[in-house]
């Protein structure tokens, strides 16, 4: 390119003129599209999510129906992913457990993230004590022992949640809560970090010189501008969630027994490994699956909204 | 250099008392009967169950407890376990060594495995080998532990045999079979956790190597005529690895808080084993030291991460 | 820069000295696991053989000795619980883990067997009214005590420990969970060194209530002596001695792990010491019944795996295992409907559930019968039960004898749709209203457990069939029993029509739990609702049949009042039975004598266990 530069000069300015003008979000997408991994995880997760939440109108087995005509069926037309013992469609299960992991996992992120998002933009545009403040809180909490706390206030309190919000609505509350709550500082951590290296910009000042409200300048000034951390973090704490509520759901601590989280179908799946393994192995793959993808969508994402990779 | 190490000392003083605070407030504010177990019981009456309450100064309110909890936690008095009536802190001592050495010797292989694979991932990017390093770096990270315990528990030990199923906690090593024995109780579930611990530690190491190459000292070492294996130990592997140590140390606690699914899984009786029985049976003594515990060592480890952190990158400033 | 050289050549290092090994292991890991692979073929060959017990015995150790566990050691015995004991003390202890931990330690004077009779223990003989041991009035019993029993310090047994653990266990300041055995004593008096006279505090007909079973196990006085009251539990030589009794039986502590295992040896001092079986015994704790049934009946690294409570196409598989063997019986209580005779509808307000407001349709006789006869008890028992439970149409069912052999309760759907017709309730379209038209509905409520859920789902579909909707409900077991007053969700206050549990006498002597369908008994708020009689059950017959047993104390009599006191219950349908529930444990084929027990510890006759 170098080697002939009066040549082409004339023509990649015209070839640039009639190209769409570069966006930010715009390289992101095609960064994106080129890692493949990121977009494998991208389409499972399409796949996964529209499926559970028009999975239950399609496919309109019920979930509860008891058939003792067919326990324990290995995975057939019928049954794609077959029945537990009591004759229950797996298929029906799994999808009705799906919309369930799948929202603990999308509303404790939006808790972690709403959470971890203030407290940084506070602590890191304002500085001062009350930036100390709010380190030594976000430290506080990272000091905390995440798992066994979660266990125990989960154990603690959804007796008095479930008895006044429902059995199923008030432990996914008390799980949403809790797994959010415990996992807002990394976000916090980020969104500091962003907040005092983009407050000093010329364009913070030139916000601070028009007038504009503080808050303004916070939200509607600086955060777009941080996003891109926000939005890598947020992926990833979906993965965390969905597997906090598994792991919860195991210990039986987690969601009520009838209710088939993908984590419980797994735990009443496991006491019938040695014969009809798939009651254990297809919930615990969708958990798999899910975060992989997750995982992946957020490394995609690290990679495309780096600035430093944009070229 | 020691005001830093002063101050992040006093730091941690406040943080543990405000975590104990907040602790033993969630436990005892919490709607649950402490005494549940009993409950369901229908042998023993009312009456026995309101004299153990006493007993255990449950008939107090929540901040007198504290005062008297905390008071005599620091003198080394933990109070005693509901459900074993002993002292807490025998049940706790008698679990470390289980959770030491299944936690302790599958992070150091954790580590051991991770550290190089991160290094060449790094060094190699966009290979072949980064590829399936990466790859199966975010399947070990993805997969929940109990899927793979219970898989590897169906396939070596209920298929193969090559396993016990139950680890036993009264073996003592004594000649070459009970070694072999000790170590064979010991390979599922270290394999567990070495799997979910290396997936993060590699992919850790590789992206903390990746932010060190293109840096310039890397091109001045080249530029001196060094070797490739020079350049990569002796230059980028030792500042790559700085944060990679905080890392560990920050993630030495979660040794003391036992692997929860796996040590329950295999019957290895560890402090994470003790937590979730502890906590099924509302054993509020027992949970209150546990998690003070824990709160202790990440307290004392992100102070020492810090004091490393000072100590090996001079750009830590100590004000 | 110092330092930091130094620390890169100790960083290489370290990791160069610490992969090494770690070559080694992988590199030696391998071959060794080679050979048992190979094994495999041979142990399933061995497999038909396994039928003749034997034939099988020598197959044993080749198979067992791929797992790494040396379990098949004749001389020592291994045993699996999913839970945990936490203390040895029986008095003190909350659960059946930890009685039966103590069981292989302590003694008391007379275990029950499977076939609920007495098997003198630390006494010499049972004392009855023929023997001159029981008073006829039942204001005493006098027990003679074994001669020569030693505890395993090497000091003697005498009345003075028996003595002793009545006042230990019966101090309310010691807070003993068997308290309620011993407060009903009134005087100890030791006739001589091996003689105890226990007078009641009240006659009573019952003359074994203490001292007998799990929770009349003796502590050694000299042991516990500075023990008794607030100590028990606060002092450090009391807890100390919680985790380390001195027992009389055949087995003594060796080491013990709270929460984990307890390790036994053989003890030198015991009476029968020559004929003990085992060198050591351990009691390992923990995980879950499954994966405690594969180690007794799959890998055969344990020899006995208790209560595996696991649905029914978990437990055949494990079973199938062929290594073991199950042992199910007694009864771990009846699994039933209660059924509401008061109103629960939630309009009442205060009075919701009240005593004095009766159920709309449920007081109806036919209709208790009609829903009784519609449910499907085959199919709960067949579908969800298997090998832990057989259909049962008693309320009381244990011990054996009290058994009514009067009553039966085949499924009849037509024959309860006529009786449903008669009682009033017509039949439209599948559904059945009473005559102001309004629908036949229930709210069936239960605790969440999968095996549950699964009956409540059946007999929704039964009642369904027979026109009745029913709502179904599923409580958290910790709020469904918890009793507390606060929780309008607890199976004391019942604010629902019908519900569904599992209970039975805690022990031989059945008055208590019969007791719980009187009228005096009625829950209600006045009571704080912990009467006993759940269903609000109130009828002056059975009240009076109740009075005439409770007075009478010959045991032939009582016997037949209390079978009496069930036909009548269950004639009137004040009650459903469904299934009479067993716990079955898995023992290890060559392993002799454990027996299933409703009344004590599976461990009862650890003593004589052999393989």
């Amino acid at each position: 390119m170098a080697a002939n530069p009066a040549d082409t000069t004339a023509n990649d300015i015209a070839e640039l003129a009639n190209k769409k003008p570069r966006t930010l979000w715009g390289d992101a997408w095609r960064r994106f599209k080129r890692h493949r991994l990121a977009m494998f995880g991208s389409i499972v997760m399409i796949v996964i999510t529209v499926g559970v939440l028009i999975g239950p109108y399609v496919w309109t087995v019920s979930r509860e129906d008891l058939d003792f005509t067919a326990i324990m069926s290995q995975p057939v037309a019928a049954h794609p992913f077959g029945t537990d013992d009591l004759g229950r469609d797996q298929f029906a299960r799994a999808l009705y457990g799906g919309r369930i992991s799948l929202s603990v996992g999308f509303a404790a992120m939006v808790i972690a993230v709403s959470i971890g998002t203030l407290i940084g933009a506070i602590s890191g545009y304002l500085g001062g004590y009350v930036d100390e403040v709010l380190t030594f809180i976000t430290n506080l909490f990272l000091s905390l022992p995440t798992l066994p706390l979660l266990l125990l206030t989960v154990y603690l309190f959804r007796n008095e949640v479930t008895a006044k919000l429902g059995l199923e609505f008030g432990m996914f509350v008390i799980v949403v809560v809790m797994v959010g709550v415990l996992a807002w500082m990394q976000t916090a951590r980020i969104v500091r970090a962003q907040f005092i290296t983009l407050k000093q910009k010329e364009f913070v000042e030139a916000a601070i010189c028009l007038g504009v409200k503080r808050s303004d300048i916070m939200f509607r000034h600086i955060l777009p501008n941080a996003m891109s951390p926000i939005i890598v973090a947020a992926t990833l704490e979906i993965g965390n969630a969905i597997l906090s509520e598994s792991t919860l759901s195991f210990l039986g601590i987690g969601f009520p027994p009838d209710t088939p989280t993908w984590g419980r179908l797994v735990t009443d799946g496991s006491q019938f490994l040695q014969t009809t393994a798939h009651l254990a192995l297809i919930p615990a793959a969708l958990i798999f699956i899910t975060v992989l993808s997750i995982n992946f969508m957020g490394d995609g994402l690290r990679d495309a909204l780096d600035p430093r990779s944009r070229l | 250099m020691t005001q830093y190490i002063i101050r992040k000392i006093l730091v941690a003083f406040p943080t543990l008392l405000i975590i104990s605070v907040l602790i033993f407030a969630v436990l005892a504010l919490a709607p649950g009967d402490p005494l549940a177990q009993f409950a369901l019981n229908p042998a023993i009456p009312a009456s026995t169950r309101n004299r153990i309450r006493e007993q255990f100064g449950l008939d107090k309110p929540w901040y007198v407890r504290y005062y008297k909890w905390s008071t005599s936690m620091v003198q080394g008095e933990w109070g005693y376990s509901f459900s074993s009536k002993s002292p807490v802190i025998n049940i706790v001592m008698q679990r470390i060594p289980q959770t030491l050495q299944v936690v302790g010797i599958s992070y150091l292989i954790a580590i051991l495995i991770a550290i190089p694979i991160g290094v060449i991932s790094a060094v190699k990017q966009y290979t072949f080998f980064d590829q399936i390093a990466t790859f199966l770096s975010f399947i070990g990270g993805s997969l929940p532990s109990f899927f793979t315990g219970l898989s590897f528990m169906l396939i070596f030990a209920i298929h193969f045999h090559w396993f016990p199923i139950v680890y036993s906690t009264t073996l003592k090593i004594t000649d070459f079979v009970t070694l072999k024995q000790a170590i064979n109780q010991m390979v599922l579930p270290v394999l567990v956790l070495v799997v979910q611990q290396t997936a993060s530690l590699t992919r850790f190491m590789r992206s903390s190597m990746l932010d060190n190459l293109p840096l310039d000292y890397v091109r001045t070492a080249r530029a001196k005529g060094l070797n490739d294996w020079t350049v990569i130990t002796r230059h980028v592997v030792v500042n790559s690895i700085i944060p990679v140590i905080t890392l560990v140390a920050l993630g030495i606690p979660g040794i003391f808080a036992g692997a929860i699914i796996t040590e329950n899984l295999f019957r290895v009786n560890g402090l994470g084993q003790l937590l979730v029985t502890s906590i099924q049976n509302s054993d509020t003594p027992v949970v209150m030291a546990l998690s003070f515990i824990f709160s202790i060592l990440v307290v004392i480890f992100n102070m020492i991460a810090d004091i490393m952190y000072g100590i090996f990158d001079p750009r830590v400033k100590y004000n | 820069m110092q330092i930091a050289s130094s620390w890169k050549r100790s960083a290489a290092l370290l990791a160069a000295a610490l992969l090494l090994p770690l070559l080694v292991a992988c590199g030696g890991a391998a071959p060794a696991a080679e050979p048992t692979k190979a094994a495999e073929p041979t142990a399933a060959a061995a497999e038909p053989t396994k039928a003749p017990e034997p034939t099988a015995a020598p197959a044993e150790p080749t198979a067992t000795a791929e797992a790494a566990a040396p379990a098949s050691d004749p001389k020592s015995l291994k045993i699996l619980y999913w839970q945990a004991p936490t203390v040895l003390n029986p008095h003190v202890s909350s659960g059946t883990k930890d009685f039966d931990a103590a069981t292989v330690i302590l003694e008391p004077l007379a275990h029950y067997n499977e076939k609920d009779e007495l098997v003198a223990y630390l006494a010499e003989e049972i004392p009855t009214i023929e023997n001159g041991g029981v008073a006829k009035d039942g204001t005493s019993v006098t027990w003679k005590l074994k001669k020569g029993v030693k505890w395993s310090d090497g000091t003697d047994f005498t009345a003075d420990d028996v003595i002793f653990t009545w006042k230990y266990a019966s101090d309310p300041k010691t807070a003993a969970t068997t308290s309620s055995n011993y407060t009903i004593i009134k005087d100890i008096t030791a006739v001589d060194a091996n003689t105890v006279k226990i007078t009641w505090a009240a006659p009573t007909p019952n003359p074994y209530g203490s001292f007998v079973s799990f929770s009349g196990m003796i502590l050694q006085k000299k042991q516990f002596e500075n023990c008794i009251g607030e100590k028990a539990l606060t002092d450090a030589a009391c807890q100390a001695a919680n985790l380390n009794p001195i027992g009389t039986n055949a087995y003594m502590l060796k080491e013990f792990k709270p929460g984990d295992t307890v390790t036994y040896v053989k003890s030198p001092t015991y009476r029968n010491a020559d004929k003990t079986a085992f060198d050591t015994v351990e009691i390992k704790g923990g995980g879950d019944a499954t994966t405690a049934g594969n180690a007794v009946c799959q890998t055969a690294e344990a020899d006995y795996a208790w209560n595996l409570q696991v649905p029914k196409a978990a437990l055949e598989p494990i079973l199938a295992g062929g290594k073991c063997q199950p042992i199910a019986g007694g009864s771990f209580g009846v699994e039933r409907i209660v059924i509401n005779f008061s109103n629960p509808d939630a309009a009442l307000g205060k009075k919701r559930s009240e005593p004095s407001q009766p159920h709309p349709f449920l007081t109806n006789p036919k209709v208790r019968q009609a829903i009784n006869m519609a449910i499907d008890r085959k199919a709960i028992v067949e579908n969800l039960y298997g090998p832990t439970g057989v259909a049962d149409c008693n309320i009381l069912v244990v011990p054996e004898s009290v058994n009514s052999k009067n009553t039966t309760c085949e499924r009849d759907i037509e024959g309860a749709k006529k009786l449903m017709d008669e009682a009033g309730f017509p039949e439209k379209d599948g559904a059945r209203a009473d005559k102001d038209g309004k629908p036949l509905a229930l709210y069936f409520q239960t605790s969440i457990n999968t095996l549950r859920q699964g009956e409540q789902a059946i007999i929704k579909s039964n009642l369904k069939e027979l026109g009745i909707a029913v709502s179904l409900k599923a409580v958290d077991a910790g709020v469904f029993f918890s009793g507390d007053v606060g929780i309008d969700d607890t199976l004391n206050k019942m604010y629902v029509d019908m519900q569904m549990y599992t209970n039975g006498p805690d022990g031989t002597d059945s008055a208590a739990y019969l007791e719980g369908w009187t009228c005096a008994k009625m829950n209600s708020a006045e009571n704080k609702w912990n009467g006993g009689n759940d269903g609000r059950y109130c009828n002056k017959d059975y009240d009076a049949l109740f009075a005439k047993y409770k007075a009478e104390f010959d045991t032939a009599k009582r016997t037949a009042l209390a079978i009496e006191l069930n036909d009548f219950l269950i004639k009137d349908n004040a009650v459903i039975p469904l299934v009479n529930r067993r716990t079955p444990n898995a023992i290890i084929n060559g392993l002799v004598g454990p027996t299933y027990n409703t009344f004590d510890s599976g461990l009862w006759n650890i003593d004589s266990w052999h393989k």
